[in-house]
């Protein structure tokens, strides 16, 4: 097995691990920087966010980062850790005029700065875009930019394994696709960056890359997961697809209206109504279908409610929204500017991930640090997010804690060292590429297809774990999930080749995610009260005394334990009922 | 509705054949993609296809869709009226494993016209402030910009056909958006890498780059300009 040596090894190559290893390799310190992708060129889910970023670009506006952290803080409803929120609201535009400077084409006013729009829980327009393909015009840009710096790419090579000893990151062992080999990073330090893992829903606005495998495998390594039962709904994804309809078409001034015609949202955020936080927005668009005023989908027997854009001028539309159009035209065969655009919610963002603290040092499940090691974007828990993100708030979280734990990350590098090569790595490497060959590719034929199982986890969670959450019900799905564990060992891959053998990809992807899944089922069950976008018919109302708490998960003899944590807080301390 | 014949021309490292499918359909508003997935989730997992965002952005499923090099998620089956599809990696590309293939050539040729911002660097890393852009001057590159790297223009270049050495349209408009924004002060040095036999000067008009560009590029435009900025001798573009 090839064994590779990296001083700083990021994996992941969405904004959150670009923007580390631009970090890194901008800190001086002439370090080996390793990027381990298992995707190829800037294709990263970050390349779909279509809104917007937010961060305080000019305060003279009567906008200031304390108030960004506010509304950051409220609209997760207060399980935010207030330090973090602080720290996002300080940063982000910093990072807002970093990406200008590296090329991301800003949607612009007419004297030259950068425009900003309202979005969902913002108390002010601070919203920076780039038309609705922020995250194109941000992901070219940076890969780009990237690509420049003394940076070495493995691209299509999937991580299967975290090495972790000790409490003690020594590297990783990742699937080169493209050859069909395992090969051992061994590194100084790391940066996990690898997103979040909304395909293990059946509907969702995630494209097929973000499986979350990377969550399940942190569990396996002794890490920690927080919080991974907050899971976003986005409120308007296109029906039956999944693909996402920007927030922005509402920050812009769209309506969400009923079978009947009717504004809804009036019933549920009278004052924000459209532009009420994604948690209540969602639940307010399936009310309506559970009673019954929401369209059916003919196909697919979805229930939806309509966008309504017909109100808003054309060439806005146009200027402002051409990736909606597009969309709405290709996919559904609509215009908006004469057609209700169906939407319905789906998931959309995972506000868990691996337990870290403020500055993305990843924590092991007793708190201590997990010397040399670091988690950013989605695939982290900053709790910078709390109980729900609002919109716009996570390219910022991505380009932040990229790049403070990708300067974190060198620092530690250039004063660490050298790691030796003692057992521990060849253990590691040589067990797991007989688990990848040996054991999962040679397979016996007559098991159970990698898809099917994959599908039976997809609808056990949309069934027992989606929006509207019930103790009973949730009881009948861990079972469920258990049981896919279990058939996971009967799991057969049929591509007994070893170059691109996308089927074995699969195969790990789905071993990793049955994990996370079974987080998310655990901590859900577990957090008897409703809040943000955790919400349980059974326990309606947030629960401040008993639950304003982080859930931690871990591994103990195989099984998912749960512990908790305070949330952080150190500026707002009146939690009042989030009214919009 | 009758069932779709998809006929694949696949590779597996040594050989190349066509592999014919039959997929039952209830709707012809669905993408190629999701037929090829269904293909490979319930026939054969074999099947190498590399696809993610599904919505026409990420650039990952360009192939040659009934001969024209088009992405799989974009192409609905609606638009093509035939029962038959057949479906081949992109042109032009190495072949790694049936539709997946070796785009690093064009990435390496992209590098070669040096797309990021060139200026000092100091303003870039030592100021927090913005450059500033205005919306005209975004306008003059701004969808030059949309570029999603997917490759279809190079497998769709007569030129880059015969002549592995032309950088070839992605690349070129690369050149283009770059130093059209005004941010940029790279042109005198791209300028003479464009301004050469494996630059703008080998494009011979074929336009099959932005006829099927999916994202309405038009790199063949872009090197037009590249041309007439280099006859002016211009000094910016």
């Amino acid at each position: 097995m090839d064994h590779i040596s990296c001083d700083v090894l990021i994996i992941g190559s969405g904004l959150a691990g670009l923007r580390a290893a631009a970090a890194a390799a901008e800190s001086g310190g002439r370090l080996d920087i390793c990027v381990v992708t298992k995707v190829s060129g800037p294709r990263s889910h970050s390349i779909s966010a279509e809104g917007g970023m937010a961060g305080v670009l000019y305060p003279d506006s009567g906008d200031s980062p304390e108030l960004h952290a506010y509304d950051t803080v409220k609209g997760g409803d207060f399980l935010v850790d207030q330090d973090a929120a602080m720290v996002l609201a300080e940063e982000a535009p910093r990072e807002i005029a970093y990406l200008e400077k590296i090329g991301v084409a800003w949607t612009r006013t007419p004297d030259g700065r950068i425009a900003q729009r309202l979005f969902g829980g913002m108390s002010r327009p601070r919203t920076a875009f780039a038309k609705d393909k922020t995250g194109l015009y941000i992901m070219s840009a940076i890969y780009r930019h990237v690509k420049k710096l003394p940076v070495e790419f493995y691209e299509e090579h999937m991580v299967t394994r975290l090495v972790v000893k000790n409490k003690r990151f020594l590297g990783a062992v990742a699937l080169d696709l493209r050859r069909g080999e395992a090969r051992l990073f061994k590194a100084k330090a790391g940066v996990v960056a690898t997103g979040g893992g909304g395909r293990m829903f059946k509907f969702t606005t995630m494209g097929y890359a973000n499986t979350g495998e990377m969550l399940g495998f942190a569990l396996r390594s002794g890490l920690a997961l927080k919080d991974m039962e907050f899971v976003q709904w986005h409120p308007t994804a296109l029906v039956p697809s999944g693909i996402l309809v920007s927030e922005a078409a509402r920050g812009e001034g769209g309506y969400l209206v009923n079978k009947q015609g009717e504004r809804f949202m009036k019933r549920y955020a009278p004052q924000k109504m459209e532009l009420a936080p994604r948690d209540i927005v969602s639940r307010a668009i399936a009310s309506e279908c559970e009673a019954g005023r929401g369209f059916i989908h003919e196909e697919s027997g979805m229930c939806y409610v309509g966008l309504d854009l017909r109100h808003i001028d054309r060439e806005r539309l146009k200027e402002r929204l051409p990736l909606l159009l597009e969309v709405a035209r290709t996919y559904a065969g609509l215009d908006p500017s004469e057609d209700l655009i169906p939407v319905a919610p789906a998931v959309h963002y995972f506000m868990g991930g691996i337990h870290v603290d403020t500055y993305g040092r990843v924590l092991a499940p007793d708190g201590s640090w997990v010397r040399g090691l670091w988690a950013a974007g989605e695939a982290a828990a900053v709790s910078v997010h709390g109980a729900n993100r609002l919109g716009s708030n996570s390219l910022s979280e991505c380009s932040v804690w990229g790049r403070l734990t990708g300067e974190a990350a060198a620092k530690y590098a250039m004063e660490a060292p050298t790691p030796s090569t003692d057992e521990r790595y060849i253990e590691a490497a040589q067990g797991e590429e007989s688990r990848i060959f040996d054991k999962l590719l040679h397979k016996e034929t007559g098991g159970i297809s990698v898809y099917e199982l994959k599908g039976r986890l997809q609808d056990a969670m949309e069934q027992h774990f989606g929006p509207f959450r019930q103790g009973s019900t949730m009881k009948e799905g861990i079972p469920k999930l258990l049981k896919i564990r279990e058939d996971f060992a009967n799991v057969r891959v049929e591509d007994g080749g070893r170059v691109y053998n996308q089927n074995l990809k699969d195969a790990l992807e789905l071993d990793g995610m049955i994990d996370a899944a079974l987080a998310v089922a655990y901590g859900a069950l577990a957090r008897q009260e409703s809040r943000g976008a955790h919400y349980r018919l059974d326990y309606p109302r947030r629960d401040d005394e008993n639950w304003l708490k982080h859930t931690v998960a871990f591994f103990n003899g195989g099984q998912i334990q749960l512990s908790y944590i305070p949330v952080r807080i150190t500026k707002w301390t009146k939690f009042e009922e989030r009214k919009y | 509705m009758p069932a779709l014949t998809v006929k694949v021309k696949r590779f597996d490292g040594k050989k190349s054949w066509w592999q014919e499918y039959k997929v039952d359909i209830k709707s012809r508003k669905i993408s190629v993609l999701d037929v090829l997935v269904r293909i490979k989730e319930e026939q054969d997992p074999t099947l190498a296809v590399r696809y993610s965002c599904r919505m026409a952005i990420c650039g990952s499923c360009g192939m040659v869709i009934n001969g024209v090099p088009r992405l799989a998620c974009q192409t609905l089956l609606a638009e093509i009226k035939d029962d038959t599809i057949t479906v081949e990696p992109m042109w032009n590309h190495r072949v790694i494993k049936d539709l997946v293939v070796d785009t690093e050539p064009n990435f390496e040729k992209l590098r070669k016209v040096k797309p990021y911002t060139i200026r000092d660097l100091k303003e870039i890393y030592e100021s927090d402030r913005e450059i500033g852009q205005k919306p005209e001057e975004l306008e003059k590159y701004y969808n030059f910009a949309y570029c999603i790297e997917c490759g279809l223009c190079m497998a769709a270049c007569p030129v880059v056909a015969t002549n592995p050495r032309f950088l070839g349209p992605m690349a070129l408009a690369a050149a283009y958006r770059w130093s059209a924004d005004s941010r940029d002060q790279g042109w005198p040095v791209r300028a003479k890498i464009v301004d050469t036999e494996e630059g703008v000067w080998s494009c011979h008009l074929a336009y099959t780059c932005s006829a099927v560009c999916p994202r309405g590029v038009d790199p063949g435009f872009a090197i037009q300009l590249v041309k007439a900025a280099l006859m002016r001798r211009a000094k910016k573009l």
